[in-house]
């Protein structure tokens, strides 16, 4: 008997889904509320924030105050697991460039990770190369997803108001909330120098969903990054995942990493294989349909890695384009200390898991030197102490007159120190741009033909470069925070750049809105799905993460891969119906 | 609806939110965890009390390096009329902890305190930790200030920047640090903007359209 057996599964589902995030949770909830059966694949364990709980709890339940590990990069309290490097799991690059790939292994996925941000795309969004000659245009138009738009907003929930901007289209919005102290500030500088300050767009439930008794309302803690035990702010697991099983329409296979989609004869997909994490044993699962939503690289990876007679350069990929333009926000950043804070009234200003207000894009490029738009998220106050807190006193308390209003050598030890750290507290606050980039055939992942996974899987090999483009907007960026901070009255203590550093500009993939690998279009030989996300030369075949985006916009991908996956499910099961799949 | 009624509906109306109260009870076995020991009130995966467990069984320290971090925690974060000290914080069972856990901290320390043990039996002949405290704030004195310490000092400025990083970092994460520290949240509530007291303090007001749209709650 050899020692590998390969267990075939005698049950035949409608459509088996590959990852468990924002795409795969919408896909499975949507289909299985059509009555459709469904096998949803995860790679990590099962995870319900009401059951694996880190919010409320306080920093010494941490032996190590919530600093990062490598199992929960974000830290002790974070709710994901996982991390830039998982352990026998590795990627590479190529040709010295830079990609770093956040991935987290549970139900659920990187919902867990995330800051609630959801933001539409907007008219421009969809057709950018008719404005400014670059990238592509969608195949879909903003009238194409409103409507999904619209059904996201009302069955998970987005606080938010309305401004009636040309390209921030409006949703069906929760009341947001006050902005805080800080954030007055931040409002009156920049609206001052011109630059627009709103209320921020986060599925945050500042009142409970009417018709969803199994959602609470948020309780303002500021820890939607824990996960919520009451429901009130969107991750997968629970929003989307729990109520598909609850149907008795879905079978979760925790563990369970997706090796290839398997095809038969005439190039359709049958079904899945994969190793199973918890007896490291190989499975095959049937169905009608596979739907890839395992993120835009690991969706990518799959389709590379599933070759055949049919398939030569892997499943859907007759283009060739899987895996190209391939394409992360950009990202840079600022931060200081507004001395007016300093010696400050306590009280709870926790708020939302997030920023209450925020700057969507509002220049016009054909007065700038690059392409696209960014976004800016603040965030500062009278937060939780962690790890971290405190350091680099030294750098701060020799700077600003103290409580007695003399000004005091840098360091320093004992009872005055003490008073330092209860005198500087909630007096910071920082500032990000999250902007779009052009997504360009020469940014991809591939195969690293030479290296395979723990599980015998050939792993990713990423080749990416930031153009000018890219590195102008984050100069303009961070002109942009030093002038908001000066207005306030603040002073930066962190996040200058210079032409040395990129201007601070983070490393492809840090920001973790990459998307782009596997592109729809109407031209079949330039992109790989067509505008219901669905493979040109498999026609069982969806992908419904990141990976369809022809391109980013300025805005977080979350809202557009729970919009556009509802849209493709909703086709499946109408295909479904037509017998044509 | 008054905030106790609000509350209470929180933690009775819904679903999930029944666990507010369960979780403030002790230690409980995380669905993930499965058969490994686990004595944590927060999620901890299977692989993560392993690592924990493999953490908890070693020790870095030896006697004399826990006595001198004593020592100078106390030096950094001593008693007052707020609070305890750093030692009363558990801060040197933290440090102990955070060097096993990232171990870059390992060789500073441990470095650090052979500096400074140097440094002292050359100007008093004794260890940081045994001389009389008017000797350690002596020295604490030579380092503890880095734009006017001396360039020879430098390796215990360098030494004395991350205690006092891990001081004040063990300190205000403590039970005690916090309550000292002021912060009132971590706990359900409702935010219903900045108190007026602190808005006339700043004389800043929410315009008139931010109160309109804003989420309102039952007084």
């Amino acid at each position: 008997m050899p020692q590998l057996q390969i267990k075939k599964s005698s049950k035949q589902y409608d459509v088996c889904i590959v990852g468990s995030g924002a795409g795969g949770g919408m896909a499975a909830y949507t289909l299985a509320n059509a009555g459709v059966k469904v096998l949803l694949l995860e790679a990590g364990p099962m995870y319900d924030p009401a059951k694996n709980v880190t919010q409320l709890k306080w920093p010494y339940e941490s032996p190590r105050r919530g600093a990062s590990t490598p199992l929960r990069h974000f830290g002790d309290f974070d709710a994901a697991y996982g991390g830039w490097e998982l352990d026998g799991e590795p990627y590479t690059k190529k040709d010295g460039t830079k990609f770093d790939w956040f991935r987290a292994r549970m139900l659920g996925g990187r919902t867990n990770h995330w800051g609630r941000i959801s933001l539409r795309f907007g008219p421009k969004d969809f057709k950018h190369k008719s404005i400014d000659g670059l990238g592509d245009d969608w195949p879909i138009s903003y009238e194409d997803v409103a409507p999904y738009y619209d059904k996201v907003d009302k069955l998970i929930g987005v606080f938010g108001s309305v401004e009636n901007l040309p390209n921030e289209p409006d949703g069906i919005f929760l009341p947001p909330p006050k902005p805080r102290l800080h954030e007055l500030f931040i409002k009156d500088a920049a609206t001052s120098i011109g630059i627009p300050v709103i209320p921020s767009r986060l599925s945050i439930l500042t009142k409970p969903l009417e018709n969803n008794s199994k959602r609470g309302g948020c309780f303002y803690c500021s820890q939607c990054n824990r996960g919520c035990q009451v429901y009130a702010d969107f991750s997968s697991s629970s929003v989307l995942v729990k109520p598909a099983m609850e149907t008795g329409n879905v079978d979760v296979i925790a563990n369970a990493m997706a090796r290839e989609v398997l095809t038969n004869d005439e190039g359709l997909a049958t079904g899945v294989s994969y190793v199973s994490k918890d007896d490291m044993q190989e499975y095959v699962v049937n169905a009608k349909i596979v739907v890839l939503a395992a993120s835009a690289c690991e969706s990518a990876r799959l389709m590379l890695n599933s070759k055949s007679k049919q398939h030569p350069n892997g499943v859907g990929n007759s283009s060739n384009v899987v895996g190209k333009y391939l394409h992360d926000s950009t990202g840079a950043s600022m931060g200081g200390i507004l001395p007016k804070l300093v010696g400050r009234k306590r009280y709870n200003e926790d708020g939302v898991g997030g920023m209450h207000v925020y700057t969507p894009w509002w220049l016009d490029n054909k007065k700038l030197d690059f392409p696209r738009g960014y976004h800016i998220e603040y965030w500062g106050g009278m937060g939780m102490p962690g790890y971290g807190f405190g350091f680099g006193m030294q750098n701060t308390n020799g700077k600003y007159p103290g409580r007695d209003g003399k000004q005091k050598p840098a360091g320093g030890y004992g009872a005055s120190l003490k008073d330092d750290y209860r005198y500087f507290y909630g007096a910071t606050f920082g500032m990000a741009g999250r902007g779009e980039a052009i997504a360009r055939e020469d940014n991809y992942c591939e195969i690293d033909p030479n290296v395979v996974d723990k599980y015998g899987i050939p792993v990713l090999r990423f080749h990416y470069n930031w153009s000018d483009y890219e590195v102008k907007q984050a100069k303009h960026m961070k002109e942009t925070f030093a002038e908001i901070i000066d207005k306030m009255g603040g002073v930066v203590t962190w996040g200058q750049g210079s032409a040395d550093n990129d201007y601070g500009l983070e490393a492809p993939g840090r920001i973790i809105h990459e998307v782009g690998t596997a592109r729809m279009g109407d031209d079949k030989k330039k992109s790989a799905l067509n505008k219901f996300n669905q493979a040109h030369d498999c026609k069982n075949l969806f992908v419904v993460d990141g990976a369809p985006f022809v391109s980013q916009a300025d805005k977080n991908p979350t809202w557009t891969i729970l919009a556009l996956s509802m849209r493709a499910s909703e086709y499946m099961i109408d295909e479904l119906k037509k017998q044509n799949i | 609806m008054d905030r106790r009624k609000y509350l209470k509906s929180l933690a009775l109306g819904t679903a999930g939110a029944g666990l507010l109260i369960q979780q403030s009870c002790g230690p409980k076995e995380s669905a993930a965890a499965g058969p490994v020991e686990n004595k944590f009130t927060i999620d901890r995966t299977k692989e993560e009390l392993i690592r924990e467990n493999k953490l908890a069984s070693e020790k870095f320290f030896d006697e004399h390096e826990m006595k001198t971090i004593t020592v100078l925690a106390d030096i950094i974060i001593p008693k007052d009329d707020v609070s305890g000290s750093a030692s009363e914080a558990g801060v040197p069972d933290f440090i102990e902890f955070i060097v096993k856990d990232m171990p870059r901290y390992q060789t500073p320390i441990r470095g650090g305190i052979k500096w400074l043990d140097l440094q002292c039996m050359r100007r008093y002949d004794g260890d940081f930790a045994s001389l009389p405290s008017d000797k350690q704030i002596e020295m604490v004195e030579e380092i503890a200030y880095p734009e006017r310490a001396k360039p020879e000092m430098q390796p215990g400025v360098n030494f004395f920047n991350t205690m006092r990083d891990l001081t004040a970092c063990g300190f205000f994460t403590s039970k005690i640090g916090i309550a000292d520290l002021g912060y009132e949240g971590n706990k359900p509530n409702q935010w219903d903007g900045v108190p007026q007291e602190v808005l006339d303090q700043y004389g800043v007001k929410y315009d008139q359209r931010t109160l309109d749209i804003a989420v309102k709650f039952n007084a």
